[in-house]
Order: C-alpha cells, then structure tokens, then sequence
C-alpha cells in the first residue's frame, strides 16, 4: 500500500526511517523482550529472585504475552521472519515461567497441566474468533460496528433459549444467529440507509440488547435460572487422537464451535481475498464511490456484511451459553464483545490477523483464571492486557493499525 | 504502511462532523422533538409490557412515576396515595406517603446530580465533535480516585478536604480522558476506541485495587471486596433528608451545567472548540490549533466525568467495591442524557431529571410495580436504547429534508425503512 503513495525520491531515507525496517525493530524488540524474561529465570538470577518475591513467575509470562503481541505485531506487518522469532521467544519465555511455578510450588498439587491451558486458550478465545471475525465483514465494508458485544450478548440468550425451547442445540445455534442477524439488520438500516452516525447506532445497539435479554430473561427464567437439562452443543470426539501425548486432550475432545470457529477463519480469508466477492466487500470499504461506479451495489454489500457480522457475533455467543458455560446470566459477555474488537484492530483487520490476537486474547483470559493460584490481584491486572496491548497499537508511532478507507463514512449514492 | 494514508477528501457538500449534524438538527427540531422520541420510547416499552406481562402500561407508567418520587411536587391532595405507598403493608397515612415520596424524590434528584456530570461529559465532547463513549471509565478513575483521598487523606479538615478530593478526581478523569485526547491529538487515533479500551482498563485496575488484599480495599471488612468509608470531613454536606439525603453535589452540578454554557459560549477556548466541532478544516485555516482543542475538550469531558465519580462517593455512597463497579453503567447513560438532551445545558438538566427518575422508579425497592421490579429496570436500559436509536434516526432524517432543501437539489426521500 506505501509504495503506490510513496513518492519516489533522489535521497533514499535513512534504513531505520523505513517503515518496513520499523516493523523490523518491533520484532527485534519483541525478542529482547522474552529474551529478558527467560534470563530472569536462568539459574543464578533466578533463584535469587524467588527467594525474595512470591510471584516473580509472572514476569517471563507477562514478557512473555508482550513479546508474542510484538511478534503478532510485526508478522501482520509483512515483518515475518522477526515476527514470528518474537513469538516462538515469548512462547519460551511462558513455558520457562511456569516451569520455574511449577519448581517452586511443588508443594501444591499440579498447577498447570500444559495441553489443558492449551485447552483452555482456545475455549476463551473461540467467543473472541467469531465476533472479530464478524467485526471484520461489517468493518470491511465501511459500517463501524462497536456493537458486537450486544450481538453477542443476544446470541448467548436466544442460544439458550432456542436450545430449551426446541430442545435441541442446533435450533439453538439458529435462534442465536437469527437474533444477532435481526440486531445487526437494525444497525445496517440505521447507518446504510438511514445514514445515521455509526458509532450512535452501535451504541443503541448495545444499549438494547442488554435492556432486552436481561429483560426476557427476567420475564422467562425469573429467580430459578436457565434450566440446568438445556441441550448443550457437543464435543467433538476424535477416537484416533487418544493417547496422543500433548495433542489428544486438546484436539481429541473439542467442542464443536472451536472447529467451527476455526473453519470460519480459513474460510473468511478465502471469501476476503481469494473470491469477487472478497474484493467487493474491500472495495466498498476503501472506495465505496468508485465500487459503485463499477456497477457494485453498496448497500446491498453494506447490509449482508453487517448482517453476516451480527450472525457471527452471535455464534460466539451462544458458544458461550449452551457450550462453554451451560447457562445464562444477565450481561454474561462482560466486555468479551470489545475485546473482540480490540483483536480485530490489532490484527489489523485481517483473518488471520484478528485470529491470532483473539488466540492471545483468550491466552490471557484462560492465563488470568489460572493465575489466582499465585496470586489473585496479579490475575485481575492481567485482563488488562488485550485493552492496553490495543490501546498501543493504534496509537503506536509505529506502524499503527490504520482501519478501512471509508470506515464510519455513510454512503451517499448519486 | 506506516504512511498515513492520504486523506480522502470525503465528498464533501454536507457537514460530515457530529457536531455539525447536531446543530442543524437542533436548529430544526427544537424542543418538539426530544419530547417526541422521549414519547416513542415509552410508548414501544408500554407495548413490550403490555404484550410480555399483560400488565397495563399506564399502571406500570404511574407506578414508576410514583416510585421516583416526582408526584411530592404535586399538592398532597392530588396525589394517589395508594401507589405512592408501595413498600408499607398496611393503608399508609397521607404523612407516611409523602415521606416515602420525599425519601423516593431525593433518590432520583442523587441519579439526576450524577447524570447531569456523566451527560455533561458527553456532551462537551460532541461540541467539538468527538465522540467520548468513555465517560463510565473516566467516571471510575474519579470514583476511585475519590475513595483513596477520601479515606486514606485524614486530619486536614473539612474546608480543605472536599475541595481536594473534588480536585484530585476531576484531575484524574481529565487525566484519562486526555490519554484519548492526545492520541487523537498526535497521531488520530480514533478517540471511540481508545476510550473503550481505556474503560476497561479503567474497570480491571478498580477490581484490582479493591479486590481482597489489594492495595485499597477495607481494613476492617477483610473479606469483602470493598474500600474504606471515606472520612467524614471529605463527605458532602446532606441538606435534604436523613435516610440517604439530598447533598451538596446537587448543586455542584448545576454549577457544572452554568460552567459548561459559559465556557463553550462565553469564552475563546469554547469558540475554538465549537470551530473545531463544526468544521476541523475551516477551523484549521482560520488558525484555530484542531489537535489542541480536541485534547482540551476530551481532558474538560473527563473533568466533568470524575467530578461524576467524586460527587457519588462523597455525597452518598461513601465507599466503592468490586460489585460496584460490575454494576455500574451510569456513565453510559450519560450518553443517553447527552444524546436526548441535544448537547445543551438546558436540555441535559431535563434529560438527567427523566432517567433519574425512570432508574429510581424502576427499582427494585419500588414494590407498587404491576411488573416484577426487575423487570422494570431491564426496561429502563431498553429505554435508553430506543432514546439513542431514535436520536440516531430521526436526526438524519430531518438532516436530509432541510439540506435537500438548502440546496435545492432534487428531491429524493430518503427509503426510510420503519419510519
């Protein structure tokens, strides 16, 4: 994309002052970064350091986590060789900090069990795939939509509800993703047709599901609760994975919304970029007049999108009622639908991008229920992360996360 | 990619700011029409209790305005006792009712006095056309900020510790807010999602600091997730009622409301903020600096958001806990204030007054409710929901009759679809 702008010039610029070599450095400093952390838990300094402070585990693993953003960072930078050495880096930054947890606290029984906190990253993070998947669609095309989290909030009940009331969990998928479709409908007639502020509109959005499941709930379920028998969305159990070493208790018994969930990634990215149909979805994000002068009707590719967007927002959240938790509490995304979009921003946006964050996200989501074992405020701290590591990268110098063209532009046709 | 991209110049015959749109929209609407989206929404809510519970919406309607406590300004001999009487088992006397109206009135008046700082955050945002949907971040810095120099300073006066408790939180919402400010400022960052990310961030340091063992949580309750009591000399002076009174705060806010019309239009900095919110362009090439006026209006709208979070825990709250801040959602319905209030002083006040209201008549203590009290408050968030989507709508609609007007272009209506 820079080099159709950049003009050329007679003095070539300085190799730090390429952007190219910047996200380079980001990597490199995502490296240092673990790098410090795994020194920290190298013998000499390491033992000395526990001595003296109970938690000192978490500081490779919070080096860790920020090594491996740098990493995401640069790699969805066309930076990947670095990149991707951040990321293996931070990884060992992790495993070295709960191998040192695990020295140190042998008095307890196991802590961590390696494949079930694998497990467990990707229970958290497949609620954050789906709607940052569906945040892409919608943010593609030019519609902001900050209001994933209703969408999702809505899909987890309607999940529930269509589960118990159909008695199937597959009529609750669809109840879920009608709901978030219907939800997100209302936000495309609102910021397509009617032109109204996007960000408005969203916030109404929010605003409304949470008035309206909490109140359906209230009205359905009452004191009592969702029901305990509700037809749950089952695992997915692979027979020839058994006894498989670290990959069977992961792989072996996954809930059929992870796989969902990744097959939505694969097939998101084919559908982005590799169709007609990806590349009217881009053009009308960057250049809605020029994609309308090639005969691409905006508003249709405007609605499906955000349509698509609240259809998959929802997904995420009936995994969360009827396949991660088994019931329903008023506001139970709690923020989950905003994380999304944090990942879909730090990923710049991309498939696979977004896919990854999301991955780091829910890392650090499964990390923080882990983590009061050591210590219970470090893990409050802890669901910081994916807001701070966000707030960074938009606003980082350095090759910061710049959003579609036309985003939050409504579309006036001629 | 780090280039910035070459601003598209969007096709630019209409204000393409909120704030620009607000204005035309106000200029056009007047006062009819808050009323009548105010009107709408209760009317669709009265249509999802009639059809979901059966019960009559009036009822429901009269129970809530009873249970805010507004009917006390009514003569006493006007007033329907029976509904005002709403958590006494037997036949109150006409005395007993007008307590429990004054005790509900002064409930809804605390709601009305931080609602009027969390919309005034909003608001003073829009004028200079961002969008600060961080008003409930910003609103717990000053509210924690609050509880640390409220409980922890001591021995140093009344006359000198409500004012640097007041200080010190509005200064930590304008800190916050001004993070936003600056990025938006420096590098333009788009201020609706790094307030997000800063609410939340907001939201986990809060859990934190007041979780069990953390750094301010209770001495003496050590299994809640709690604060300290803030000392008495840095609690608002009550001036209405005993039971949880009316407090000083009250009138705090107003000033609040006078400061915010005579900043923005009594004053140089208010002008360059309005350029900037009308136009950034035009304000620029008229030498108006835009990324100052945008860090001065987020750091203003978040001085009013902590003064909202000092305010609450000084005048009646006196402590913050974990649950508190999971609860909380009052500074996203400053958006709702601001929005219904069309950014003005005048219309904030009112706007305020009628969520108060609805929030301290949908209560759960509020036993006189045809419905279940949950219920009612669900409604209350579905309310402002509709508030806000019809805000959205109807401003754009109006938008597009008067501007096709303006310019005599050819009429097209707008495919307004469900209006």
């Amino acid at each position: 994309m820079s080099s159709l702008r950049a003009r050329p010039s007679l003095i070539a610029p300085a190799a730090w002052l390429r952007p190219s070599s910047r996200h380079r450095q980001v990597g490199m400093l995502g490296v240092i970064t673990a790098a410090v952390g795994v020194w920290l838990m190298l013998p000499p300094l390491g033992d000395n350091l526990r001595t003296r402070t109970d938690s000192v585990e978490l500081i490779p693993i919070y080096l860790g986590i920020v090594a491996i953003a740098a990493g995401l960072w640069a790699v969805t930078r066309a930076e990947p060789k670095w990149g991707w050495g951040a990321v293996l880096a931070g990884v060992l930054g992790i495993v070295l900090g709960f191998a040192a947890a695990e020295g140190s606290m042998a008095d307890h029984e196991a802590v961590f069990v390696w494949s079930s906190l694998v497990a467990a990253t990707l229970r958290w993070a497949t609620p954050l795939i789906f709607a940052a998947i569906g945040g892409m669609f919608s943010e593609r095309s030019g519609v902001v939509n900050i209001a994933l989290e209703g969408m999702m909030l809505a899909g987890a009940f309607f999940g529930i509800w269509g589960a118990d009331r159909f008695d199937h969990w597959l009529w609750g998928i669809v109840t879920a993703a009608i709901a978030g479709g219907a939800l997100a409908f209302i936000h495309a007639v609102f910021s397509v047709h009617l032109r109204a502020d996007q960000i408005v509109s969203g916030t109404a959005i929010n605003f409304l599901a949470l008035g309206v499941t909490g109140y359906l709930y209230i009205d359905l379920y009452g004191a009592e609760g969702t029901p305990p028998d509700v037809s749950e969305i089952p695992d997915v159990h692979l027979g020839f994975l058994d006894g498989v070493g670290f990959i069977g208790p992961i792989f072996g018994e996954m809930n059929l919304m992870i796989w969902l969930a990744l097959s939505t990634v694969v097939l998101s990215w084919i559908v982005l970029f590799k169709t007609p149909i990806g590349l009217r979805i881009r053009a009308v994000g960057e250049h809605p007049r020029a994609a309308d002068t090639v005969g691409i009707s905006v508003y249709l590719v405007r609605y499906s999108c955000v349509t698509v967007s609240g259809m998959l927002a929802a997904l995420g959240g009936a995994y969360l009622s009827i396949g991660f938790v088994g019931s329903f509490g008023e506001n139970m995304t709690a923020g989950r639908g905003f994380i999304a979009l944090a990942a879909l921003i730090f990923g710049m946006w991309k498939p696979f991008g977004a896919f990854f964050a999301a991955l780091l996200f829910g890392f650090s989501s499964a990390l923080a229920r882990s983590l009061p074992e050591y210590s219970e405020q470090a893990a409050l701290l802890f669901e910081t992360l994916p807001y701070v590591l966000t707030l960074i990268a938009v606003a980082g110098v350095i090759g910061r996360s710049i959003p579609p063209a036309a985003i939050g532009r409504p579309y006036e046709k001629q | 990619m780090s280039v910035t991209p070459a601003a598209q110049p969007p096709p630019q015959q209409e204000p393409t700011t909120l704030a620009a749109r607000f204005a035309l929209y106000q200029r056009a609407g007047g006062v009819i029409t808050p009323l009548l989206t105010t009107l709408l929404a209760l009317f669709i809510a009265g249509l999802v209790v009639r059809f979901t519970t059966g019960a009559s919406p009036l009822d429901t309607g009269r129970a809530i305005l009873d249970g805010s406590g507004l009917t006390w300004l009514i003569p006493e001999s006007v007033m329907d006792i029976r509904s005002v009487a709403g958590t006494y088992d037997d036949w109150p006397s006409e005395a007993e009712a007008r307590l429990n109206a004054e005790i509900n009135l002064q409930q809804t008046l605390i709601f009305t006095t931080t609602l009027i700082l969390t919309g005034l955050a909003v608001a003073f945002a829009f004028r200079c056309g961002l969008f600060n949907i961080g008003g409930q971040g910003q609103f717990f810095v000053g509210a924690i900020v609050a509880v640390a120099v409220g409980a922890e300073v001591s021995g140093v006066g009344r006359v000198l510790h409500v004012p640097l408790v007041l200080l010190c939180a509005a200064l930590a919402g304008a800190v916050w807010a001004g993070i936003a400010g600056i990025l938006r400022a420096t590098v333009g960052a788009h201020e609706v999602i790094t307030t997000i990310m800063l609410n939340w961030i907001a939201y986990w340091i809060g859990s934190y600091l007041f979780s069990l063992g953390g750094p301010l949580q209770s001495d003496r309750s050590r299994q809640v997730p709690i604060s300290n009591d803030v000392q008495e000399s840095a609690k608002l002076h009550v001036f209405w009622g005993d039971f949880q009174g009316l407090h000083v705060g009250f009138f705090i806010a107003i000033a609040a409301l006078v400061a915010f019309y005579l900043i923005l239009n009594r004053t140089t900095l208010g002008y360059g903020v309005r350029a900037v919110g009308y136009n950034p362009e035009a304000a620029r090439y008229g030498g108006i600096s835009v990324s100052r006026n945008y860090f001065l209006a987020m750091a203003i709208s978040g001085l009013f958001a902590g003064l909202a979070g000092a305010v609450d825990i000084m005048g009646w709250q006196y402590r913050y806990g974990q649950i508190d801040i999971q609860q909380s959602d009052i500074g996203f319905a400053g958006i709702a204030v601001a929005l219904l209030g069309r950014n003005t002083s005048i219309g904030i006040f009112f706007s305020a007054l009628l969520f108060g209201a609805l929030l301290t008549g949908s209560n759960t203590r509020n036993l006189a409710l045809p419905i279940e009290p949950e219920l009612a408050g669900n409604m209350t968030l579905i309310v402002q929901g509709l508030v806000v989507l019809f805000v959205a709508a109807d401003l754009v609609i109006l938008y597009l009759w008067r501007f096709r007007k303006r310019l005599g272009l050819p009429r097209r209506e707008p495919k307004a679809v469900g209006s």
